[in-house]
């Protein structure tokens, strides 16, 4: 090499799979030129547990609480889905009030998960007392979950053929005053991500994610709907989102800021469903218990807080399952989250990346 | 500006959000999935408990009338509370507390 002459050379910076940043065990290579991103390589598989074959060496009826345990945020969703599939093999009709209760409950998993994220997403652009602010109000919602079920995250409330546990008049009371306290919050803190110029900064042409290229990235949830795409799996109608006359969030910005406005109006959406659902829901029984192991296949597909979570359950007419497919929203975002991340600075890399919502327990299982 | 100093002046009045948790211990909402006991005057070692459970936390010896329990492989889901017949899961509201080394309890039938 002569002396004198500027070689142009790649630096390779490992981001995690531990960073103050991200809190879960996922490790992005990205690649750079001078401060500018070119590459990003994904790695996954840190906390592999491979739950799909539990699935296949335990009960069926097991299965609920390990399904349950994939991700500690959608927990109940998880559990719903799986049973949800069960309930279809096996042709088990459940409840309408069951169904209402399901709703109201994923609904308010929905909540928790999205006031956790606006709170870390904030703090990862270094607005720490937002970040506080949000925590504290997410806690009226574990405190409506403990209330419940016993438990501030796992509700275990799920079970084929309906729901365990029942609400009272006191405890509807209770779900409509906190939900209204949470609602006037919200109005409190909303206008600081809408309005606030820092915010707006940082965000507003960050992970541009064009509306034309989700679906050959496969995109899911929230984040296509930023991208100014309806697609959201409670359309479809499952449980009582029929009866509940539903309409996707969606805002066509295609960046992160609209990412974000997306959750915001999905936190006040959800209010507004579990209200709709508590005013709708009939009196009745709460669980039909099947009896029959399950026969054949079946494929479900719910809305989680990230994205469409999809089960795919196939039994032998054994209290075995032969096989049990989970595909979680954040492996669906990975191909997307690379490409947004193309041709942005360090800094960007936290909100780009938080702006996906990535839960990493969830994508490994 | 307004707008945020009576914020501020309201959070300098009233109690901080948090619990002070070491030293103040926040009250237990009744009806919190916590430890279990057996009541082995009530329990007929159905073995129902143990089929139930999906973490293997609880051991039946039927012939030496002994349960184990390990609250440290419990996931304190409660179904075994559901499923017993007798009534002879007694439900706490306190969770196990860590410790240094994973002991199980050991419930016995007094009378042989």
């Amino acid at each position: 090499m002569n002396e004198g002459t500027v070689v142009n050379v790649n630096t390779v910076i490992p981001f995690g799979p531990q960073h103050p940043v991200l809190p879960e065990p996922v490790q992005l290579r990205f690649k750079f030129e001078g401060e500018r991103i070119v590459d990003v390589v994904p790695n996954i598989g840190y906390v592999h547990r491979a739950v799909e074959r539990a699935c296949e060496l335990n009960d069926y009826k097991r299965n609920v609480t390990l399904c349950e345990r994939i991700c500690g945020i959608c927990n109940f969703m998880h559990a719903m889905a799986y049973c949800e599939s069960i309930e279809m093999i096996t042709d088990t009709e459940v409840p309408e009030r069951a169904k209402y209760l399901r709703t109201i409950w994923s609904e308010l998993g929905r909540l928790q998960s999205h006031l956790l994220w606006l709170g870390l997403f904030v703090d990862s652009i270094g607005f720490e007392s937002l970040f506080m602010h949000l925590w504290r109000d997410r806690e009226i919602v574990l405190r409506l979950n403990e209330k419940t079920a016993g438990h501030r995250i796992q509700l275990s409330t799920c079970t084929i053929g309906g729901v365990k546990k029942d609400m009272d008049d006191r405890l509807i009371a209770e779900y409509r005053s906190s939900l209204a306290e949470l609602k006037k919050r919200m109005d409190n803190l909303a206008p600081v991500f809408v309005k606030d110029r820092g915010v707006q900064a940082r965000l507003v042409g960050k992970g541009i994610l064009p509306k034309n290229k989700t679906s050959l990235l496969g995109a899911v949830g929230p984040t296509v709907r930023g991208s100014g795409i309806p697609q959201d799996m409670r359309t479809l109608g499952y449980e009582a989102y029929s009866y509940l006359d539903f309409k996707p969030v969606v805002y066509d910005m295609e960046d992160a800021y609209s990412r974000m406005l997306v959750r915001i109006g999905e936190i006040y959406q959800s209010i507004d469903l579990i209200n709709r659902a508590l005013n709708q829901m009939p009196n009745g029984p709460i669980l039909q218990k099947n009896t029959v192991f399950p026969r054949g296949t079946a494929i479900t597909r719910i809305e989680q807080p990230r994205g469409e979570l999809f089960y795919y359950v196939a039994g032998n007419g054994t209290n075995k399952l032969e096989r049990c497919r989970i595909r979680t929203p954040t492996l669906a975002n990975i191909p997307a989250l690379v490409t947004m991340l193309v041709d942005h600075e360090v800094a960007d890399i936290p909100p780009v990346l938080l702006s996906v919502d990535p839960c990493v327990a969830c994508t490994e299982r | 500006m307004p707008k945020m100093l009576s914020k501020v002046l309201k959070s300098l009045i009233t109690k901080p959000a948090t619990v002070r948790y070491p030293y103040v211990k926040p009250e237990p909402v009744p009806g919190t999935r916590g430890k279990i006991t057996f009541d082995m005057k009530k329990c007929d070692l159905c073995q129902d408990c143990e089929r139930v459970c999906p973490s293997l936390a609880i051991k039946i010896f039927p012939d030496e009338k002994r349960i184990e329990y390990s609250p440290f492989r419990c996931l304190y889901c409660h179904l075994c509370v559901e499923s017993c017949m007798q009534m002879a899961i007694i439900p706490d509201v306190v969770v196990g507390a860590p410790a240094f080394e994973k002991v199980m309890d050991i419930f016995k039938t007094e009378r042989r």
